[in-house]
Order: C-alpha cells, then structure tokens, then sequence
C-alpha cells in the first residue's frame, strides 16, 4: 500500500487509540507492510481529548506524526473542529452522526455513519464502539483485509469478548459498505 | 537511490526493510509494539535477569513489562522505594553475578547519578536507560526531548568515562540494548541507553533475531582457583578485569573509594592516579570499537545532518525527500554519543558544504561536532525545544537558509 | 575458628580512634558469626558511608562498601539476586536515619531478610562532630554550637513501626548480651534491626563534657535497663534493653519465589493470567 496517514480522534475512554493500534497491528503482522504508531499523551486518563496517528506503509517510514491526514476519523465535535481542516484534500473523514455535526467547509469526502446508536441498538455495549467504527472504515475502503484485523483482535482479547468485538466489527462493515465506491 | 548503511553495528539491517511480506520470519517473531517494549525484549535477549526501577513517565512500560517477563524466566523484579535505591539494587544484583537494569527518565536519571558514579568507579556491569522528556525539573513528562546527552556524560561528579548509546528505531533500541548489555560486561562498567518519549511511546515493527544471531558477551569470570590469590582489581593485559561473584569462593571488598588491585580504599598517589587513568582510557581509548552510526543518503552529500533517536527520523525523511529531488543531502546517524566518535564524525564532514545537527536541545551535539570538526563555522543547528518532536519542515526551512534560497 | 581468621589481618590496625565503641561491636559481631558456625563465603557485608560503615573492609567476608545511607538499597539488590546469601548491614546513625531514613523503612516494610545494626554514637564523627537524627535536644555539636532543638527517633519504635519482623537494642559495654542478641537477629527470618549505643569520646564526648571512654561506657551501663528487669520498672526513664519484636512475618524473598513460581507456571502452560478488563478499551496514560 501506497503511504497512508490516518488520524483517529476522539474523547479518552473511547478507544480511538487502542483502535489506530490494532489497524497497524494487522497491517505489520499480517500483511508484512510498515507502520507506525504515535499519540498524544495528557495526564488524564480518562477523558480529555485524545488523537492517534497511524502511517501505513510499503517503504519505510521515518517521520511518524501525522501533519495531513488522508483519513481522518473524529469520534467528537471538538476532535472534528481541531483537526478537520488538517484533512489532505481529497481525503476521507469518518465521523459520528451522534457526536459530530459536520461542516462544509472542508475539502474532502465526508461520511457521517451511526456507528455508535447501532452498536447500543444491536450490540448494547459501548465499549466495542471503537471496533464498531474499524469495521465502518474497512467497510468503505479495505486498507487491510478485514480477516487481519479480526485476527488481532482474537490475540488481544481474553476469549470471552472475541464475539463481541466481532459482532461490532461486522456491524462496523455492513454500515461502511453503503459507502464504498 | 538507496538507503546507505554502514556501521559498526552487528547488524547492518535499519529494522524498516522495504516492501517485505515477513518472508521466513516466524508470526511470533514479528511484534508491532513500542519502543520501550523493545528494549525489553532486547534486554531479555542479552540475559537480563534482575530489573530494579521506579515509576516515571515516560519509561514507566520498561518496568511494567519486565514485572511480567523477569519471573517467567525465573528473574527478579523489584519496585525500590524511590530511583536511588534502583540504582543501588541493581549494583548489588550485578555483584552476585547477574545482568542488571534500571529505567528511568529525567528527575529519576539525576537521582541515579551518584550510584551511576558508583559503578564507574567499582566498575560494575550494569545497564541505565533513560527515556528522555522535557526538562529541566519535572519539566514535561509525556513529551519529547533531547535534553539529558550532558547530563549522561558528566551527570556524576569527577572524571570518568561513560558509554552512552541511543536509537531511533525499534529494531535498532533492540539491537543497541543487546549492545548495552554486552559492552556493560567488556569494560566492566555502567553503559546508559539515551532513548527519548517519541521513540519510547511510538509503536512499529521489530522483528525479534533468531537466538544466536547477535553475539551476546557473558560475564568474565575469573579462572583463579580456590586458594589462590585474587584480585579484583588487577587488570589483565588485555586490560579487562575477570570477575567473582558474591557467594564464589574469593571474598573481597568492592568501594566507592579509590581503591587498590585488592578493592581496599587507599589514598596513595600512585594508586589514584593509576586507577583514574584506567577508569578513564578503558573506555576512551576503545572510541573506535565503541563507535556505532549509519549513513543514510550520505554518499557524495554536500549537505551533513547529523542527528540521532527520533529526530533522526525528521533528518532522514527529509534528506530522502531532497534527494529525490536530486539535491546531495545525507544523513550521519549517530548511535553512540559517548565516547563522542570525534574522528569518524571530522572524516564523514570533511568534504560538506554544511553540517546540520538536528536534535531536541539547545546543542548539546553540536559543540561536540563543532570541536571536532575541520571548520566549526559551517556546522548549524535545527533544533526544537517546544517538547515537539522536529520536523522535517522544521530541518528543511533551515536548510535553504543555509542554501541561501530563503524559505 | 580464632577470630583473628574472621578479620583482613593485612587492613589492621583498623582507622577508629582509641576509645571508639565500634570496636567492640565488630569483636561481638565476629564472635556471634563464629558461635553460629556461620561459612565466611555465604556472608556479605554491605555498608554506607562512615566511621561504622568501615568495618566492611575488616572483615574475611563478601564486603560492599557503599554509598552514603545507601546500604541497605544495595544490600537489597545482593539479597534478592542471590537469596541463599546473609546479609549484615552495620550503619551509622546518621547513615541509617538521615540520609538512609527512607530506604530504611523501606526494607523494614519489605521485611527482607537482611540483618541491619544501627552503631549509634549520636553524632557524625568522620566528618568531625555535627548532629545527628539520633543525638536528641539540647546536645552540642560542632553544627549545632547553641545546642540542637532537633527530637530525635527512637529506632526501636521507629523500626517497629515499618515492619521489621525482630527489633533489639544493645550497647557496647553489654558486650555479651550484644553477642546473644546478634546470633538471634542473624538467624531472624525477616527484616532484623538492632539497635547498639556504642561511644564517641572523641567528638560526642569532648562536645558534651562526657568524659572519656570509660566513663560513656558507664553512661551506658548506667543509662539502660534490661527488658522486664526491676531497674526498669522502678525507674522507666532508663532506656530498655534487649528484644522488643521477635515474629515470623512473611519474608519478601520467599514471597518473591511464590511470584516467580507462578509466573514460570503460567507462562509454560500458555495460559498467562488474563487481565482484569477488555484490553481493548484500556487507555495509555501517564504522568510523573
């Protein structure tokens, strides 16, 4: 794959770092491809906004922050207001319906999806809304086989939640495929 | 145009291989994981067995993760009560015959310091990380700097020499911390692996080598018999001093004081003077064995950037991006900062228009380069001290100053 | 064994002043090692920084001289490396209280099977006679020419309140009953502090009009009481003498076995201890 530059944002507690994780996880061991990895750290744990960069690519990567995202992916209003004019134009933001209300003012496609009124519908667990919103992204453009992802997150969860995660991932897939091109 | 990379490294591969689909590595050898993670399972494969620390963003994995692994293996783990007591523990540990650690970042890191001293003069193996933030004080714990490189180099008071050795990815703070456990045993002294938040927090690919692929240097023993006179202090020709564990059959006295060929304090003249030049020249006059770095783009560059640890990565992704554009630009990545390679870094520079250190400091490379350089005046310095990591923007904007083309 | 085969004959005569109680604190420790029969090779002495922290380097044993209050840090580090060695760890007063105060709460805490002597003489004496955390108020020293207004601890209860498992206080003049008290707080399980009042004629002493090393001996003698004895119950301003705390606690190197025992077991059958939370869901996050 060609270099790509995601950026998930989103509040603490949301997951939207565990999720960039896995996305690159699955491309590096699953896929033989690079990637790299970076957050922005506060003191809170909880809460706060929170931000991911995630650089996926089939060449080496030196310089791992992301300073124009291709995707961009705002789990919040104020995620959506800091960072959607940082967007590459002709990129891809994926956002919330629930917590974000988009704007026009910025030059990329942008796709607003129920990610996380399905999941409390379907699944009624908020905490797989982050898989939930991996599947949607996949769903719209397969930046790495939805089989590699599923096979991280079988490494990392303890056997119990392995359904779960993939029932909202699945979830996540059917909702991004009425947006893929 | 390719990546160059020449070192005295034991292994030549700069851990980001192009476009491979992991041919032939095992799935369980492969990790996506971050750096300070990777200087764990660097440490577990060079024998480390006792890990002593204290809490402190942001190195704070390197512990965690080893109050998991260390008993799995039959090791020792221990929380000490504050980054001096960490310091000591492991010294005593190292004493009994085992390959030791302790990680920290700043504030733990001045703490350290009469301990690190300790060790230099006892001359006792050990292993120091430090995962730098900003600084001075309690500074910024969850962001980068570069800030502590003097600090490694006099941090402790009075002469001596130190090995300071750094990164900038996850396959090379592998293999350097190998490198660090096995230069701690050659020279019988502590070695400080400078790594940085970026590096430390940041997640990517290390592949794990097979056991066996990189040389792993074992405690040096003595061969003195029971019975037989040993001292600890007498070094061989080769100038290495073998060792005797705590608990083996010679009883001796290890001190902070200068010390004679028995390790019994002693002010004699000739004494001190003797063992201050050993202490010193062990190290100093081994620079070149010592001395690891990689080229990058570097052929035939008319513009140096010096850098190392995550801002290396800046400097490399922009010398690539010029030299796309056809514009002789390299990049000089350092991995070992002390003993400063001073000759290697004058050859390397002699024929450059310009030498740029980029690092995460006011210059603390720089004066290095500036004194061993042919012309101090064409040597500059890109630097950030906002705690953000630099960028290549941040590089390339000084560049066309120096270029004279303006920004 | 004789003791002179427990001492580094060729480091004699040793550096303390003529007078010194410290002295006499390594005979009763040499004696105790040899009536326990105790194997010079399975001993390492660890010791800061001071008059007392020099008694390392006369002894035939494993010796690690250290860094100022730092001993028993150190000393921690051998002990848990390498569990099947004793530890015997004799400081100073302002070694063990001031600058080592905290990690020694700390390995009382732990109760790590360590033997710690506290060599109290009340005073800093090779830096030349300033207060110490142990010389209470209203005592001269060279830093304290108005006299001190610092309280000072009582190491008994100050150890018996971090945890140490075996807790004793001796003084030098009580040069047998200090052998008896060293057996037992070597062969202690646990973290074992005793506690020896010892002499100081040349800087405590002349300080504060004390006389000289006979006479602080009588001081000694005069000043302290056993245990349980009638002196003590008629006259509860003497200083007690003898074992305060002597339990089985659980030791934290046995402990630390029990952790990698665990561990080892885990890991083999593949099945390592499964967190507490969905790791998916768990967030990085830090300060400090």
């Amino acid at each position: 794959m060609k270099r790509t530059r995601f950026v998930f944002s989103g509040s603490g507690g949301q997951g939207v770092i565990t999720a960039g994780i896995i996305l690159a996880e699955a491309a590096v061991i699953h896929e033989g491809m690079n990637a790299t990895q970076t957050q922005s750290y506060g003191a809170a744990a909880r809460g706060g906004s929170t931000r991911s960069d995630v650089i996926i690519s089939n060449q080496p990567i030196y310089y791992p922050e992301v300073n124009q995202a291709n995707i961009l992916v705002c789990l919040t209003q104020e995620a959506y207001i800091n960072y959607s004019s940082t967007i590459r134009p002709g990129g891809l933001v994926l956002t919330d319906s629930r917590f974000v209300k988009t704007t026009k003012k910025v030059d990329a496609r942008q796709i607003e999806v129920p990610m996380y009124d399905m999941v409390m519908e379907k699944i009624k667990k908020p905490i797989v809304f982050n898989i939930c919103m991996l599947g949607a992204l996949l769903g719209i453009t397969e930046f790495v086989r939805p089989t590699s992802l599923m096979k991280v997150i079988k490494a990392t969860v303890p056997k119990d939640f392995i359904e779960l995660n993939q029932n909202a991932f699945e979830l996540g897939m059917e909702l991004g495929a009425l947006y893929n091109e | 145009m390719t990546d160059n990379i020449n070192s005295n490294s034991v292994n030549d591969n700069n851990g980001i291989k192009p476009n491979n689909i992991n041919n032939g590595i095992k799935a369980n050898n492969i990790k996506f994981i971050q750096g300070n993670e990777a200087c764990v399972e660097g440490a577990l494969y060079a024998g480390v067995d006792f890990f002593a620390g204290y809490p402190i963003t942001p190195s704070t994995e390197i512990a965690e993760l080893l109050s998991k692994k260390l008993p799995e293996k039959g090791g020792k783990f221990i929380q000490m009560e504050d980054e001096i007591a960490s310091m000591c523990a492991i010294i005593g540990a190292s004493l009994t015959g085992h390959k030791v650690m302790t990680a920290t970042s700043g504030p733990g890191f001045s703490l350290k310091q009469e301990a690190l001293g300790y060790a230099c003069m006892a001359e006792i193996p050990c292993v120091i990380v430090n995962v730098q933030r900003g600084g001075p004080s309690t500074g910024n714990p969850t962001h980068v700097s570069q800030g502590d490189i003097n600090q490694a180099r006099w941090g402790t008071h009075g002469d001596h020499a130190i090995i300071a050795l750094t990164a900038s990815n996850h396959q090379d703070v592998f293999e350097v911390t190998v490198d660090a456990f096995n230069l701690a045993e050659t020279y019988r002294t502590p070695v400080i692996l400078l790594f940085d938040e970026v590096v430390g927090h940041m997640r990517e690919k290390l592949i794990i080598p097979e056991k066996g692929e990189l040389p792993i240097v074992d405690r040096l023993r003595t061969s003195v018999r029971k019975g037989v006179d040993y001292h600890p202090y007498l070094p061989r020709e080769d100038g290495r001093l073998p060792m005797s564990d705590f608990g083996a059959e010679h009883r001796y006295n290890v001190t902070g004081l200068f010390h004679d060929m028995w390790g019994f304090p002693s002010n004699n003249p000739q004494v001190v003077r003797e063992l201050l030049h050993h202490l010193v020249d062990k190290i100093e006059n081994n620079v070149h064995t010592i001395t690891r770095y990689k080229e990058h783009y570097l052929e035939g560059a008319d513009y140096i950037l010096i850098s190392y640890g995550s801002s290396a990565r800046s400097a490399i992704h922009m010398a690539k991006n010029r030299r796309e554009r056809g514009e002789k630009v390299g990049v000089l990545e350092l991995q070992s900062i002390w003993p400063f390679p001073e000759v290697m870094v004058r050859e390397k520079c002699a024929n450059a228009k310009a030498v740029i250190v980029v690092e995460m400091n006011m210059g603390q490379v720089m004066r290095e380069v500036k004194a061993c350089v042919d012309n101090p005046s064409k040597v500059f310095l890109a630097n950030r001290i906002d705690n953000k990591l630099i960028n290549p923007t941040n590089i390339k904007t000084l560049l066309r100053i120096i270029q004279g083309r303006g920004v | 064994m004789a003791i002179k085969d427990y001492i580094r004959q060729r480091y004699f005569p040793q550096m303390w002043c003529p007078g010194c109680g410290h002295g006499i604190i390594l005979n009763s420790l040499l004696r105790a090692v040899d009536e326990l029969g105790l194997d010079k090779n399975g001993i390492v002495m660890t010791s800061g920084i001071g008059c007392s922290a020099r008694i390392s380097g006369y002894v035939d044993f494993h010796s690690l001289h250290t860094l100022h209050g730092r001993a028993l840090a150190f000393a921690t580090g051998v002990k848990l490396s390498k569990p099947e060695l004793r530890l015997i760890v004799p400081m100073g007063d302002g070694d063990a209280l001031a600058i080592g105060g905290n990690h020694f709460i700390h390995a009382a805490r732990r109760n790590i099977d360590i033997t710690a002597i506290v060599m109290n003489n009340r005073i800093y004496g090779m830096t030349g006679g300033q207060y110490s955390p142990l010389s209470g108020p209203g005592k001269k020293a060279t830093t304290a020419p108005y006299t001190t207004i610092d309280n000072q601890f009582d190491v008994v209860d100050l150890s018996i309140a971090a945890g140490a498992s075996f807790v004793a206080r001796s003084t030098a003049y009580h040069v047998l009953e200090c052998i008896d008290i060293l057996k037992k707080a070597i062969q202690h399980k646990g973290f074992s502090v005793v506690e020896i009042l010892s002499q100081c004629p040349t800087h405590y002493g002349r300080k504060n009009k004390e006389g000289d090393a006979a006479q602080m001996l009588e001081v000694q003698k005069n000043t302290t009481a056993k245990l349980g004895s009638k002196a003590l119950e008629n006259d509860p301003t003497l200083i007690p003498r003898g074992i305060f705390v002597d339990i089985d606690a659980p030791e934290y190197c046995e402990e630390y076995d029990k952790i990698v025992q665990r561990a080892m077991k885990a890991s083999q059958s593949g099945k390592p201890e499964e967190p507490l939370v969905n790791p998916l869901i768990q967030q990085s996050c830090v300060t400090q």
